[in-house]
Order: structure tokens, then C-alpha cells, then sequence
């Protein structure tokens, strides 16, 4: 980030990291520069939380049911990545240009036979109850993260990233792109379209929507309620799954790295409005070019709390979110 | 009279129940614990005003609130503020380089207390913010909230969302508020040396005492009409609604209720322990507290007591000894409650004594058939004439 910066400014912002430099004193093209990488890093925080609210839209605005151990689903994907770099590297190591493709691959079907358990075990005999949902699913993810810490350890874990994910693009000398903020925004894309199509372009995405809309009627229609439910939480947990996967190309895995992230899905995903995809990816490019943009300026944290106060703010005006449509409830 | 013992203690059972609980809050544990445990216990003490709150709020009107860590820490960060004015006397403070401010803002060099911690110098002033502050939070909150109908699920995120709001603000904000290490260092309440064993004894009863007090009170508010509202907008809000109630105004009331309990606890819990952080503010405590009042029965006032006692010690007694097992316990501890115990330790009881009651009506039945059996006369006194 620093390199399309001068070297006093460099120096000043070094030496007085609380005192942020007024925009006028920028010259014009670095001024471009800045906005140019802090509009990329907005779209690439974008991007995750597209991803992870993703699953969540699924599964808590089309079923309703509040997992709160969505966090830690994502934490299993990034798991199971891990895993399959030490496997390779280890047992395969002809496969290593090739492994991080199907590891996510494989993070989808773990995370999603993972979902399918908890949804038989657990979450069906609370359907009716959201708010106990909530706290079943809290504790869930209290075991899961304890189970994470028993079985990885306590330190952060990181895969052995392949070596076309390395780097960064450069098209002039002051523009710095990371390519594993290009990979994550390009499988944002392909999962979001996927995701999309399959929602509202295939027979299963239509079950899912008919039993969402009336479930008696789609019963007596001859769907298989229990088992389009059963799906769909498992499709929102396999989508995580690949959240995390993908997440592993910025960042390292702990226990607790789901838990970091929960509370701001949930916010994008009530922020946009719960039965709405289009109001999902509105309200992750908002809230993520409103994180970034108010993070250059405001030091740290506060950033994010101006973000949050803006965001509960708008929920105290319009709870239902902004693209709320109107169901008959 | 008999309005009285109905009402504020409750009848026959409720004053059962206070006088165990009184036994054993004001008997049993001073004269068995030392006074470090006792000091835990108090600790344990100050969750149960939050849970009491969350009993009244949830069990009770079905609203979940995932936020009372805001009005715990709102309250304690009231008090704290206080009494670290109060240690932080030109005196005390001469070798920093600005005294009579407290230290995290000398580390910050900050040369004069801001604007907002000058009316914390007065102890009335602290003392009615206590309640005050959390309590207006919750109304603008609620207010904003439930005029719109914002219920259920969308509400405990929203309260999630102000946790995780007021805990990165604290963090944030060394200098105004003591950042991630909090307030530390008190010493004296108005003069009166707060980390003494006297005092330590002499707020641990206090309390207790304030506790019973609120339980008698809550007692109180919901063996009239209250409680019958309250329980009909947790089963049938719109019925209610139509009845021609105005039912956010009840909800925003309950709220604030449950928020100024809150803030009490968090007073004294900064009394009794001595330090407050935004590590009581945020998430994670906030849901905690919500187990406290789940484990003792989320509808019995008596039970957010003794499920704040039962889990805050298992957790102490675990986490010492079988740190790995702890996380597993909790969690499986959130969802036997939910799946499997609803109302739980004081479902347990209830359960207990409704199996209980036909054993001993049995009991005493069999005795009343053998009594008349028995001789007239001892078989001794036979054998002597």
C-alpha cells in the first residue's frame, strides 16, 4: 500500500502514524494511486463478505434459521485446505500446482456433509423456535471451535499457498494489485453466478424457493419439504466451506477465525435485506466500501465503529433492510 | 395482608424459595467459603442482577437480548469512572507528568480530563448514572426497536451488532477509557478502602441483600396485571395488540428494567472486583449471561440465581482443572438447555417436586393404615402383667 507514496510522505506517516495527512496535500497522481488500490481493497473486502454472507443468505433468509455456527464452517473449509497442503506436500508431491483447486473442491463437500449432520442431528427439532436456533447453534460453534483447537492446536495454521497465487499485477509503477485479491474476487463472481442460477434457473432451486414461500402448499404439491431443507442448510454450509477456502489466500486459519467474522455477516445479510440475493451483494459493496473508505481516514477501529453505528442505525429506520420485499408473513 | 404475602413473596412456595435462597446467600456460603471465594461468589452474585433482568425480558415478554453486556459494562464503566477520579487525587498521581488525571491518559498525553468524565467526580452524579445511562440507552434503543415491530431474531442481532459496537469503542479509545486493559487500580469508595476484607464482607452482603430485595420487587411486578401482559405478548403479540395495549411501550419498559438491572450489576460487580474492560462489554459475555438465565429457568426469578451460581462455578472449577473439556462442556451445556431442558434448573425442581408429591402422599397414607393396627398395649407391658 505504500509503495505509490513518496518517500517524505512515507516517512511522515511512518513517524506519525495517528496523524493521517489532509487530502490536499497529495499531488493528483497520487492521489488516483490511493484511490485506485483503496478501491480495490474495498472490492476486495467486498468480496469476502459476499462470500461469506453467501451460505448465511441461504440459509437464514430462505429457511429462517439462525446458525450461528456459520463462522466456524468457514473455519472447517480453510481446515480442510490446510489439510490437503499437508497431504501433498507430503505424500504427493507431483500434484502440488494442482492441489489448491480440488482442495476447495473438497472443502465444499466436507463442509457440506458436516451441515447435513448438524441439520439431522440438531437443528431440525428447532425449526419452529429461531431464537433457541441461536443459542443451539452458538454452542455448536463453541464445540466446533474447541474441537479445531484440539485437533490443529491453538497457533494459527497457514497452507502452502501454490505459486501462481503469489505476487502482485503492476500496471503502472505506483498501482499495486495482490493476485490473491484477484483469485478471491473471480471466485466470488463464479459462486455468486452459480449460486444464482441455480436459485432461479434449476428444478431444485425452484423447490427450494416454493417451500420457502409456502411450505404447505409445496408439500402438497408433492415436494419433499424435509429434504429441500435438509439441502439447502447443507448447500449454505458447503458455501462457507469454500469462504473459507478461499479466505486461506489472505489470511492464516485459527480456531477462533470464525468467530471474528460472524457478527459482520449477519449484518450484511439483515443490512440487504434476508430474502434477497440482489440485496445481499448491495449490501456487501455498501458496508465494504463504507468500512474501507472510512477506515483510511478515521484511525483503526473506529472506523468500523462508524460503520456498525451506521449500519444499526439504518436497521433502527428500516429493520427489515434495504431490499426487503414484502411476503406475506 | 394476605395481598402482601401473595404478592410480594409470593405464597407459600415463593417464600419456600426465599428462605433457601436467603439460608443460603446469607448463612450457608459466608460461614463455609473464605473470604476469596466469597468474593468470587459476590462476583457470581453481581451476573445474577443481569440474569434477572434476562428472565424478566425474555422468560417473561419473550424479547431476546443478546446485548447486556452493553448495560453490565455501561453501569460498571459509570462506577469505575468514579473511583478511579477518586485514586486519581493530585497527590497520588504527582510523578505523572499531568497529575491529577488517571494514568491511561497520561500514557496518551492527554493534559486535562475530558469533557465527559468531569461530572464523575461527584459520587451522586455516578451513582444515578449507573442506573440512568444504561437505562436510557435501552429506551432510545427499544424505543427505535419496537415502535417498528423489530422482533425476535432480527432484534438479537441488532444487539449483537451494539455489543460488538461498544466493546470495539472502548477498545479503541485508550485514552478516554482505559482501551483493552480497562479501568484498573481502584481503591477507595468516597474514602472507604474498597479492597479490604471488611469491605469485602460488608458488599458481599450488600449484595445479597439488594438481590433478595429485586427478586421480591420482580416478585411483585409480575403477580399483577404486569405479569399477565407480559406473558400474553410472549405467547400472542397481536392478540394483545388488538386488545388495544400499546405493546412496544410495555416491551421499551421491560427493556430499560432489564438494562438498569444490568447496570446495577455492573457497579457492583466493579465494587467487588475492582477492575472493569471492554471483555464484559462485548459478544461473548453478552451471550454468556443469556446461558445463565436459560440454565436456571428462563421464566423463574429465583432461577437466574442459582444459574448464575451453577455455571459461573462449573466454569471456574473446569476451566482450572480440564481447560480442554471446558469450551466442550459450555457448548454442549447451550444446547442440552435448548433441546432438551427449557425451563431448566427450575423445571428440574418443579419436575422433582410434581413426582415427588404422590411419593409422599403415599408415604403418609401407609402410615395412617399402620397406625391403627399397632397394639394398644407394648408388648413389654403385656409381658409384665
Amino acid at each position: 500500500m505504500w509503495n505509490g507514496i513518496g518517500r517524505s510522505r512515507r516517512k511522515h506517516l511512518v513517524n506519525n502514524p495517528t496523524k493521517t495527512i489532509p487530502m490536499s496535500q497529495y499531488s493528483a497522481s497520487e492521489l488516483w494511486s490511493i484511490f485506485i488500490m483503496q478501491g480495490f481493497s474495498g472490492l476486495s473486502l467486498f468480496s469476502v463478505l459476499l462470500l461469506m454472507a453467501l451460505g448465511l443468505a441461504i440459509i437464514f433468509g430462505q429457511m429462517g434459521v439462525v446458525n450461528l455456527a456459520h463462522g466456524e464452517f468457514m473455519a472447517l473449509g480453510a481446515y480442510v485446505v490446510y489439510l490437503c497442503s499437508e497431504v501433498v506436500h507430503n505424500h504427493f508431491p507431483a500434484l502440488v500446482p494442482f492441489y489448491f483447486i480440488i482442495a476447495i473442491v473438497i472443502a465444499f463437500f466436507t463442509a457440506a456433509l458436516v451441515g447435513l449432520l448438524v441439520e439431522w442431528s440438531l437443528i431440525r427439532f428447532l425449526y419452529r423456535r429461531p431464537l433457541d436456533t441461536l443459542l443451539a447453534t452458538w454452542g455448536l460453534s463453541l464445540i466446533m471451535q474447541q474441537t479445531f483447537r484440539s485437533v490443529f492446536g491453538a497457533r494459527e495454521v497457514t497452507p502452502a499457498l501454490p505459486e501462481w497465487l503469489m505476487g502482485s499485477f503492476k500496471p503502472t509503477d505506483s498501482i499495486d494489485i495482490p493476485i490473491n485479491g484477484v483469485f478471491v474476487m473471480g471466485l466470488t463472481l463464479c459462486l455468486t453466478a452459480a449460486v444464482w442460477l441455480f436459485m432461479y434457473r434449476s428444478r431444485i432451486g425452484l423447490h427450494m424457493r416454493a417451500t420457502v414461500q409456502n411450505r404447505v402448499m409445496s408439500g402438497a404439491v408433492g415436494i419433499n419439504t424435509q429434504w429441500v431443507d435438509r439441502f439447502t442448510f447443507c448447500l449454505g454450509c458447503g458455501i462457507a466451506g469454500v469462504a473459507g477456502a478461499a479466505f486461506t489466500t489472505i489470511g492464516s486459519t485459527g480456531p477462533d477465525s470464525g468467530s471474528r467474522y460472524i457478527v459482520d455477516t449477519f449484518l450484511v445479510v439483515v443490512f440487504g435485506g434476508t430474502t434477497s440475493l440482489m440485496g445481499t451483494i448491495a449490501s456487501a459493496f455498501g458496508i465494504a466500501q463504507g468500512q474501507s473508505i472510512s477506515g483510511f481516514f478515521l484511525e483503526g477501529t473506529m472506523g468500523k465503529v462508524a460503520i456498525l453505528l451506521t449500519i444499526i442505525i439504518v436497521l433502527m429506520i428500516r429493520p427489515k433492510g434495504l431490499f426487503a420485499s414484502k411476503l406475506r408473513s | 395482608m394476605n395481598t402482601l404475602y401473595k404478592r410480594l413473596l409470593g405464597g407459600k412456595s415463593g417464600l419456600t424459595n426465599l428462605v433457601v435462597l436467603a439460608v443460603l446467600l446469607l448463612l450457608v456460603l459466608p460461614l463455609s467459603l473464605d473470604i476469596f471465594r466469597l468474593n468470587l461468589v459476590g462476583k457470581y452474585l453481581t451476573f445474577a442482577f443481569v440474569a434477572l433482568g434476562l428472565v424478566l425480558l425474555w422468560g417473561k415478554a419473550g424479547v431476546l437480548s443478546l446485548g447486556q453486556g452493553v448495560f453490565f459494562g455501561l453501569g460498571g464503566y459509570c462506577m469505575a469512572m468514579f473511583l478511579k477520579l477518586e485514586a486519581s487525587d493530585p497527590v497520588s498521581t504527582k510523578i505523572q507528568s499531568t497529575p491529577g488525571i488517571p494514568d491511561f491518559m497520561d500514557w496518551n498525553q492527554f493534559t486535562h480530563l475530558p469533557a465527559f468524565w468531569v461530572p464523575f467526580r461527584h459520587l451522586p452524579f455516578s451513582l444515578c448514572a449507573v442506573i440512568a445511562l444504561p437505562v436510557l440507552v435501552a429506551g432510545v434503543v427499544g424505543f427505535a426497536m419496537f415502535r417498528r415491530r423489530v422482533g425476535g431474531v432480527y432484534f438479537a442481532i441488532i444487539t449483537q451488532a451494539l455489543a460488538l459496537l461498544l466493546s470495539l469503542g472502548i477498545d479503541g479509545n485508550q485514552g478516554y477509557t482505559g482501551g483493552r486493559n480497562g479501568i484498573t487500580d481502584l481503591r477507595t469508595l468516597w474514602g472507604w478502602d474498597i479492597r479490604s476484607n471488611s469491605a469485602q464482607y460488608t458488599l458481599y452482603f450488600a449484595t445479597c441483600a439488594l438481590l433478595i430485595m429485586l427478586i421480591m420487587a420482580g416478585q411483585w411486578l409480575l403477580s399483577g396485571k404486569m405479569g399477565k401482559l407480559l406473558n400474553a405478548m410472549r405467547d400472542r403479540e397481536d392478540r394483545v395488540r388488538f386488545s388495544g395495549y400499546d405493546v412496544s411501550a410495555i416491551k421499551v419498559f421491560i427493556f430499560c428494567l432489564a438494562a438498569g438491572l444490568s447496570g446495577l450489576g455492573g457497579a457492583l460487580f466493579v465494587l467487588q472486583v475492582g477492575f472493569i474492560s471492554p471483555s464484559l462489554v462485548g459478544i461473548i459475555p453478552s451471550i454468556e449471561m443469556v446461558i445463565f438465565a436459560a440454565v436456571g429457568g428462563r421464566s423463574s426469578l429465583y432461577g437466574a440465581v442459582y444459574g448464575a451460581l451453577v455455571v459461573n462455578t462449573a466454569k471456574s472449577l473446569f476451566s482450572e482443572s480440564l481447560p480442554q473439556l471446558w469450551l466442550f462442556l459450555m457448548g454442549g451445556l447451550f444446547i442440552a438447555v435448548v433441546v432438551l431442558f427449557p425451563n431448566g434448573l427450575a423445571g428440574a425442581w418443579e419436575l422433582g417436586k410434581r413426582k415427588a408429591g404422590p411419593l409422599l402422599e403415599k408415604i403418609k397414607s401407609r402410615r395412617r393404615i399402620l397406625l391403627p393396627d399397632a397394639p394398644l398395649v407394648s408388648a413389654f407391658e403385656q409381658e409384665k402383667s
